[in-house]
């Protein structure tokens, strides 16, 4: 995603992060259009506001490894083993760019985990879907990929910089994971039979989870729910997830066109007036569903996570057992 | 992709040869992949889908390198996904589950320390493809050799718990160890004619790195009677047809179909 910073509407929601007591120097940054660097005065606020968004962004890319790990051992031909195993990997490194970040902000990794593990921070809801056919690496990139550099190529321009840093690392390694899942996507559907079926079936099972990934409608009798106005406020959001959501489907549609596979909604077709495609109601309380905890994976991705850190803490204490003793000078 | 068929084993040596190398490789980035996400902590799982994917490179080259010599018209994955179980040449060693950490990096000691000697000498080979592939493996597995040495040290020399699952670790490992340097499947001919590195040749500077490590990291030898060889003529254990049965399945299940 994963840069949006969204919850469900009843019970989740972080306290308000009020504005006010803002710095001058830190107005004068954002009217300027600069950049706020870690040492700058900054709003409490602010700073809170940006620790939760790039930590949940960077739990985004490692529980995101867990739904394309799954298919690394049944790749089905070597070459694609291979782009598999270094797009995960990719997602690794994605993590790490990003819980850097957030340490310029003054927080810690491992404290940043226990609140991912506890369940006090969330991770994107798209990685709560399973992954049930090797199409789904295609659709996958395509579509989830596709929808995270939309959202991420504005935080490209975002206030904090060294999260408008890592955006733009991050986006050129996510536009080749996209261009990835279309070629996967693209063999698929000229291949035989039963491989297009595989790439119809998993295109129609992420179209709308992908558009879910933009967040809750947040224009029009919307505008005043979530973080938005306040994001926008700060140049942490540039554009509205409507705004967002909107520029991925007139992007996507001529895409699938050219695979020459349907995107599942009856209602999606060009608007000459607006100058955009027009698309069905999107269930949003599937979302909220989803990011309560009930989608077809928590439970499954949470365990994961956890029983990996947890196996490892006997190599992680090892480790800084072992510098210390080699390092007392250091420490003196 | 040729049509493709489940295919008895080859009759030249030197085939063998390479498809062994091949499938030691393969079937550790195999396991290797395990990892990506449950590795201790993040840099690790990018340490080892790195080293993966150096196996996986190999493991291509070495496969379709193997194809070409036999000249049938098999490629990388026809060798890959259509060969069973009793077709691998693989040693034991690899074949293994590996889902400890202290085990992975115990493994991967082993294997890479072996691989280094190994791709050393090959890159002297009188087949110049083999040792074009040991030249460039060689900078890669020094480096896997790097990476599993410095672990083994820091959880032998770590806390009391780490150096006890450590040992064990290597406990687990050694009886497998002495297949790398078995050489009575393979044809006395291809050492003589330079393609091939006699596997023995191998043991004493294998064991003598080995066993430096091991004790640097206040760990000790484990004195275990060997397991006996077999991989190379296809004698595996049960492992290796349920790893199998997963990386070819969706491959199998499509027969013809281009990826």
């Amino acid at each position: 995603m994963y840069g949006n910073d969204f919850t469900a509407p009843d019970g989740l929601r972080p306290a308000p992060d009020a504005g006010g007591d803002e710095p001058a120097s830190f107005l004068a940054v954002l009217a300027d259009g600069g950049r706020i660097e870690p040492r700058d005065e900054m709003p409490e606020a602010y700073r809170r506001s940006l620790v939760r968004q790039i930590a949940q962004h960077a739990h985004s890319e490692i529980i995101g490894m867990q739904p394309e790990g799954n298919w690394i051992a049944r790749a089905p031909s070597l070459r694609r083993k291979g782009i598999l195993m270094a797009k995960v990997q990719d997602e690794a490194g994605h993590g790490l760019y990003l819980y850097a970040a957030a340490e310029t902000l003054g927080v810690d990794r491992a404290d940043l985990l226990d609140q991912l593990h506890d369940g006090r921070q969330k991770y994107s809801s798209i990685f709560n879907y399973p992954t049930l056919t090797w199409a789904d690496m295609g659709a996958i990139g395509w579509l989830v990929d596709g929808a995270a550099i939309v959202n991420q190529v504005p935080l490209c321009r975002c206030s904090f910089g060294p999260y408008a840093r890592a955006m733009v690392r991050v986006c050129k390694e996510e536009s080749f994971h996209q261009r990835q899942g279309f070629e996967i996507l693209h063999t698929l559907s000229h291949g035989t039979p039963a491989q297009r079926a595989m790439a119809q079936d998993a295109v129609d099972r992420y179209w709308w989870p992908s558009l879910m990934m933009f967040g809750p409608s947040d224009t029009g009798p919307d505008a005043a729910t979530g973080h938005t106005a306040q994001s926008m406020a700060w140049g942490i959001k540039r554009f509205s997830n409507d705004e967002l959501r909107q520029r991925f489907i007139d992007m996507t549609v001529p895409q699938a066109e050219a695979l020459g596979l349907t995107l599942p909604d009856p209602e999606l077709r060009w608007n000459d007036e607006r100058g955009h495609y027009d698309h069905g109601p999107i269930d949003f309380t599937e979302l909220f569903d989803v990011i309560k905890g009930n989608g077809p994976c928590n439970q499954e991705r949470m365990a994961h996570r956890v029983g990996a850190h947890e196996d490892g803490a006997w190599v992680r204490e090892a480790a800084e057992a072992y510098a210390a003793k080699r390092a007392p000078e250091a420490v003196a | 992709m040729t049509t493709p068929r489940i295919t008895p084993r080859t009759t030249s040596a030197h085939v063998d040869y390479v498809l062994g190398l091949a499938d030691d490789a393969l079937v550790s980035a195999q396991r290797m992949g395990w990892w990506i996400s449950r590795a201790p902590q993040l840099e690790e799982d990018l340490a080892l889908a790195n080293i993966g994917l150096d196996l996986l490179g190999q493991a291509r080259s070495l496969l379709s390198h193997a194809g070409r010599l036999e000249g049938e018209g098999r490629d990388e994955d026809d060798l890959a996904y259509w060969r069973d179980e009793r077709d691998f040449r693989n040693v034991k060693l690899v074949e293994r589950p590996q889902d400890d950490f202290g085990v992975a990096m115990a493994r991967l000691l082993v294997l890479s320390t072996w691989q280094s000697e190994l791709y050393a000498a090959l890159q002297r080979s009188s087949d110049p493809v083999l040792a074009a592939v040991a030249a460039k493996a060689s900078k890669e597995v020094a480096y896997h050799h790097d990476h599993a040495r410095q672990w083994v040290l820091r959880l032998g020399d770590g806390t009391d718990e780490s150096h006890a699952r450590m040992q064990a670790a290597l406990d687990a490992e050694w009886p497998w160890v002495a297949e790398l340097f078995d050489q009575s499947h393979l044809d006395p001919a291809l050492v003589a004619e330079g393609v091939a590195v006699a596997p023995e040749s191998l043991r004493e500077p294998v064991l003598r790195r080995l066993g430096d490590v091991v004790r640097e990291a206040t760990l000790e030898v484990p004195e275990v009677a060997p397991r006996v060889p077999g991989g190379r003529a296809g004698l595996h254990t049960e492992h290796l047809g349920r790893l199998l049965a997963e990386m070819q399945h969706l491959t199998r299940s499509h027969p013809g179909a281009t990826w």
